[in-house]
């Protein structure tokens, strides 16, 4: 068993991820895989990459589902009756009480106390997989390589890389994200520009009822409004040619 | 308590960063490619760079994946095996370039129409076709045909751009977006870029498409229309937008066609052409003095409705009237259209009124002084923030040109060209159709060892323009100009091997193609093109396609089918340039362009195309390729991109010329310039003053911004074409009214298609097979995560979409008895295919569809036999055919818009039967004998580096 902080992190860092302008276009999957695979720890390797079983690990996924809204809640996110298809992609949510790290039987899993971030120590790591299977998000996944149990850092080779230029120094999913998606900040604090995304847009907790506490919010797709409802009647009811064409005149005396 | 330690987290991420432009799609991203230990570390987004702003997309990130792929090609090939089987031999440059050289120099010398060179997925078409034209065939062309030449060719005829490279919406100020069709694959960063920036104002965002997959997915309002109806519903809101006067008069008056007088003298050779005056200056009729005065009269108040006389006593009326008549008849109401479309009638009309109401109630103004061509000064730019896009899915049909031209039509009526919060030219567009050239290849324009008269490609004005004999025969093989396809602006790659095969209109000696997966899923009928690529002519024993040259980076199935291969470089190996005089990269505020260059060494015995192809124009020397004695001009393409000039001091690229590379858009060549864009992050880019910005159609400053910068040597201001002369000029020929006539059994096809006003008709397959037999549509969608078929051979990349299964509506399923991971067979008027179903309601109830070229042939790809790819992906292509079924004519028409020629890939109707339980998809072909490396079983990539 290891143990979580004790108290509150002073720092709270994580994701907000915005579910209503996610296309699934998987550019945050791609970067993330990109980054970490020459960065934290071992590669995240790949197991006949050019074969019939083609895996390999990741530690960030985009997951796609059909929704069919029914509207009866009041909240319009769809036309009723009209499929919708919502992209969600999905990291380690750095959970306050991340039953990942008080199952590990080898204080490999564990939570910053600075900053909230939940690591593997793959030195520590026996490759158990009792994490992954504790952790109700299915965040974790195994190298098969390495035997070495691989999750999102939040890129702590890149936020805290001096290196980098300070714009720069946001996680790989962040800094790529072709809409704008993914927002990276510190959720321990109510001025920060996440939290006040989460405050205005209503963000949530994925599957409240584990009792994780995730750091990670999403953001729901904004109301819609369906266009039928913006039909009205023509301006004048001179359907015939030469009442348009009348009005045509009229606008050609105001040119 | 941190286990880490600040140095530990600080790690400079490479040796070096190299800044270029991405090639993993179309969209030509800036990318800073980290380099460490000599090898690729990290690929991320520029964010100084015009285009992506520092994102990047999956592809672009996967790049390393696609540079360090098996599938590469490592040395030129000499076929040994028979065609398809993929056995050759590895031979030198020497030696592959000499062949090259004698089979080209041959045909040069013989019969230069025997060459037949055809480009794919290729950005250097202003050198591929500067070639061809120094070679002397007319049968040159790059994929345009198979693509989205539709769109381009109905852009450029009715506002002389259109959307992609031509322009895009005004995403800072736009209220209201609707995106038409499928439109994942191109222009794919600043597409995301923008729907995030409205979504974020609150701006709303329609996405009409069958399907709601990728951006549909999070549209505020998604309209499933049943495929090919989309101009029917652009014109049915058309109706509803003149009934409700949400059409700017104002406008119309200044920057259109809407006043000029069309004759009306049915039965004569001038019905329908715009009444002119004696120096061809179209008239209108001036309803103060009551004259017919020329267009453009100073102080003249045109009228847009009547009927008036001539001077000859002909009688004419504006094209307004006749657009007002034709588009206010109750056949366009919505409640008329609905059930074609598959669109309920107040969803229709309220699309309508929010255009209508986001136009006129939310126009915005920018206060900047500015003067039109008319010498009219003006306080204020106004703006109508409603803006359009579109691309292959309303191109890819039969009626895409009609269809796209009507598109332009509605944005034009409301006002809501190159205006703020509208769509927006990017330079070097908007160029009037006259600007653009006549097509030539003409007998008369080649002969042995000659260059062509003229560029290949062009518009035609009339029928006089096309490309025939006295007998109304094709000159070119893909038959693009002709009868056929008379405004066939970009080709019709799609008919070329079909044609050579069969020798109609004649055969060919050499096929020169250049990343093109023609063996696979870039044609129609892929098995039927594979057997046309094998058959032999039993008297001789020689192939029908005697000699084919192909160049591919990677191990693509075209490969196979190649006699001599050409292994081309990866993007990150090569120099490349991103030219105005090409596809250009421009933004709506800025002139740009970019270049590519070896950020690492190629390992093999590769060497880039184009670099390849001025190889062998000197040794062919073919004049602007080597000097009088036969020596080479240009030492690679990178020389040539710096020397080139097309005309004086313009060359492919825009920045820093001059000798002190001080010059912009004109000047001479700079022996630093590839220097000077590698150290501004190989773009440049130049903005346009703020007075010239909008309405760069008819904007003195913008007009002469573009001949500062080399655009064109006079200013060229464009009039919308609402009514177009030139396709009325082919109905005439038509009706034999005006010559050349058209042959008999081509006029019903031109006298529907070629309507001066935009029409919506049946697509042609759909109209040819029985409703009953085929009640359905299938079609493709375009994935984010890979493109076209370049994505398979990218381990990461593949992760994604490893094989593709169809998307069958509920209602289908039920109907058939249908459950995801069945199989099915799904059959057309030209074939069947056995593949798996997946049950979705995301889409329209009649239309089923599956994500494009995921699947492949086994062997190619550098893939393993057994991979998913092969074993359980599969292509529509099988089910569509390059021809339409017989009409009984004796005829085979071509799968293609009568207009453009463009390929007709989403016309496929179909029905569909559970099949028994399977393990592959069917059809299978024979195994590529692989021409790659080693499979590596595992990649760690990057293990050296981890900490």
């Amino acid at each position: 068993m290891t143990s979580l902080p004790r108290h509150e992190t002073p720092k709270k860092l994580g994701l907000v991820i915005d579910l209503d302008v996610c296309v699934g276009c998987h550019a945050c999957v791609v970067a993330c895989k990109e980054w970490n695979t020459g960065g934290y720890g071992a590669t995240l390797s790949d197991q006949q990459p050019y074969g019939a079983d083609v895996s390999g690990a990741w530690l960030n996924r985009v997951h796609g589902y059909e929704v069919m809204p029914d509207n009866s809640d009041g909240v319009v996110i769809g036309e009723a009756g009209e499929a919708r298809v919502v992209h969600f992609p999905k990291s380690c949510l750095h959970c306050e009480d991340a039953p990942c790290v008080t199952v590990c039987p080898t204080g490999a899993s564990y939570k910053r106390e600075e900053d909230g971030i939940v690591l593997v120590d793959e030195d520590k790591c026996i490759g158990c997989g009792l994490c992954a299977w504790s952790c109700p998000y299915g965040a974790r996944e195994m190298d098969l390589a390495a035997g070495v149990m691989k999750k999102c850092t939040l890129c702590i080779d890149r936020i805290y890389n001096e290196t980098l230029e300070e714009v720069d120094r946001v996680p790989s999913c962040v800094r790529t994200c072709p809409t704008n998606a993914r927002h990276f900040g510190d959720l321990a604090d109510p001025t920060s520009e996440v939290s006040q995304m989460v405050a205005e847009r209503g963000g949530f907790d994925l599957m409240p009822e584990q009792g994780t506490r995730p750091v990670n919010k999403y953001l729901p797709p904004r109301p819609r409004t369906p266009l039928s409802a913006c039909a009205q009647p023509a301006v004048e009811d001179t359907a015939d040619a030469a009442g348009f064409f009348g009005w045509v005149d009229r606008m050609l005396d105001r040119i | 308590m941190s286990r880490l330690s600040a140095e530990a987290l600080s790690q400079p991420v490479g040796d070096t960063v190299r800044k270029t432009t991405c090639y993993m799609c179309a969209c030509r991203c800036g990318i800073n490619v980290h380099i460490r230990d000599g090898k690729v570390r990290y690929i991320e987004g520029n964010r100084g760079h015009p285009v992506n702003r520092g994102v990047l997309c999956a592809k672009g990130s996967a790049g390393i994946m696609q540079h360090y792929a098996p599938a590469r090609l490592s040395a030129p090939l000499l076929r040994t095996g028979p065609r398809g089987s993929g056995q050759f031999k590895t031979i030198s440059w020497d030696q592959a370039l000499a062949l090259a050289t004698e089979w080209l120099g041959e045909v040069r010398r013989d019969d230069p129409k025997k060459l037949a060179f055809f480009t794919g997925r290729d950005q250097s078409q202003s050198l591929t076709s500067f070639w061809s034209q120094q070679f002397g065939t007319p049968n040159y062309a790059a994929h345009g045909g198979f693509c989205s030449v539709n769109m381009a060719a109905a852009g450029i005829m009715t506002i002389g751009g259109a959307f992609w490279e031509f322009g895009a919406p005004d995403w800072d100020r736009t209220k209201l977006f609707v995106l038409f069709g499928v439109a994942e694959d191109h222009d794919s960063n600043p597409i995301k870029i923008g729907i995030s920036k409205l979504k974020k104002r609150g701006a709303r965002f329609v996405s009409v498409n069958p399907v709601r997959t990728g951006y549909s997915a999070i549209a505020d309002n998604w309209i499933g229309i049943r495929p090919g109806t989309d101009g029917l519903l652009i014109l049915a809101v058309i109706h509803e937008l003149l009934k409700a006067r949400r059409i700017d008069i104002d406008y119309l008056v200044r920057y259109t066609n809407a006043a000029w007088l069309v004759i009306d003298a049915p039965g004569t050779s001038d019905h329908g052409l715009f009444a002119r005056d004696d120096d061809g200056k179209a008239l209108i009729f001036e309803s103060v003095t009551e004259r017919v005065v020329p267009e453009s009269t100073k102080g003249a108040r045109p009228a847009l409705s009547g009927r008036f006389e001539l001077a000859d006593g002909r009688s004419a009326v504006p094209v307004f009237q006749l657009l007002a008549d034709k588009y206010l008849d109750p056949q366009y109401a919505p409640e008329a259209v609905a059930a074609e479309t598959g669109v309920d009638a107040a969803t229709i009309r309220g699309l309508a009124a929010e255009i209508g109401r986001v136009a006129f109630e939310e126009a915005i103004e920018i206060f900047e002084r500015w003067t039109d061509m008319n010498g009219e000064e003006h306080s204020s730019f106004v703006g109508r923030p409603v803006s359009f896009h579109a691309m292959r899915g309303i191109s890819a049909h039969s009626n895409g040109f009609q269809t796209a031209r009507a598109l332009h039509l509605l944005q034009v009526l409301i006002g809501a060209i190159d205006c703020p919060g509208g769509f927006r030219f990017e330079p070097p567009y908007p160029k009037p159709l006259a600007a653009h050239p006549r097509p030539h290849g003409k007998a008369e324009h080649f002969g042995s060892n000659q260059p062509l008269a003229g560029p290949h490609l062009g518009f035609p004005l009339g029928p006089e323009d096309l490309l025939v004999d006295d007998e109304g025969n094709p000159a070119r093989l893909d038959k693009a100009f002709s009868w056929d396809a008379p405004i066939a602006a970009h080709g019709l790659m799609h008919m070329v091997i079909a044609n050579a095969h069969a020798g109609d209109p004649y055969p060919v000696d050499v096929l020169f193609m250049y990343m093109a997966n023609m063996a696979w899923n870039s044609a129609m009928n892929s098995a039927g093109t594979i057997r046309m690529l094998e058959d032999k002519d039993p008297e001789t024993g020689e192939y029908r396609i005697p000699k084919i040259i192909y160049s591919d980076a990677y191990a693509s199935e075209m490969v196979a089918y190649a006699d001599l291969v050409l292994p081309d470089t990866t993007y990150l190996e090569r120099h490349d340039c991103i030219s105005l005089l090409d596809r250009p990269i421009s933004e709506p505020d800025s002139v740009n362009d970019a270049i590519r260059w070896p950020v690492v060494e190629p390992d093999r015995d590769v060497r880039g195309f184009q670099s390849v192809l001025l190889d062998l124009g000197a040794r062919l020397r073919l004049p602007g390729f080597a000097d009088n004695r036969g020596q080479p001009l240009y030492r690679d393409y990178a020389d040539y991109i710096v020397n080139h000039e097309r005309r004086p001091g313009i060359g492919p690229l825009a920045g820093f010329r001059g000798s002190d590379g001080e010059r912009t858009g004109r000047g001479a060549a700079n022996a630093e310039q590839l220097e000077r864009y590698v150290e501004n992050g190989s773009f440049f880019s130049v903005h346009i003053p703020p007075k010239a910005q909008f309405f760069k159609h008819a904007n003195r400053a913008y007009q002469d911004f573009a001949v500062s910068m080399g655009f064109f040597d006079t200013p060229q201001p464009v009039t919308f074409q609402l009514y177009s002369e030139p396709l009325q000029k082919f109905r005439l020929s038509a009706e034999g009214l005006r010559e050349p006539v058209a042959p008999e059994e081509h006029r019903e096809r031109i006298r529907s298609a070629f309507t001066p006003l935009p029409e919506w008709y049946r697509p042609l397959e759909e109209a040819a097979v029985d409703r009953e037999t085929y009640p359905y549509h299938a079609i493709t969608q375009r994935p984010m995560a890979m493109y076209h078929s370049w994505g398979s051979m990218n381990a990461w990349l593949r992760q994604i979409h490893t094989r593709n299964r169809l998307q069958v509506p509920g209602a289908i399923c039920d109907a058939h008895g249908l459950e995801t991971g069945d199989w099915a067979w799904v059959i057309s008027h030209h074939g069947r295919i056995k593949v798996e179903v997946e049950r979705t309601e995301a889409v329209n109830p009649l239309t089923m569809w599956t994500w494009n070229a995921i699947g492949k042939r086994k062997g190619s790809w550098g893939l393993a036999k057994d991979a998913p790819e092969a074993e359980r992906g599969f292509l529509l292509n099988h089910l569509i055919h390059e021809l339409l079924p017989p009409k009984g004519d004796g005829r085979r028409w071509s799968n293609s818009d009568p207009v453009t020629g463009q390929a007709a890939w989403y016309d496929l109707r179909v029905r569909i039967e559970k099949a028994e339980p399977g393990e592959r998809s069917e059809p299978q072909f024979g195994d590529i004998e692989p021409t790659t490396a080693e499979r590596p079983d595992e990649i760690r990539y990057g293990e050296e580096w981890n900490r």
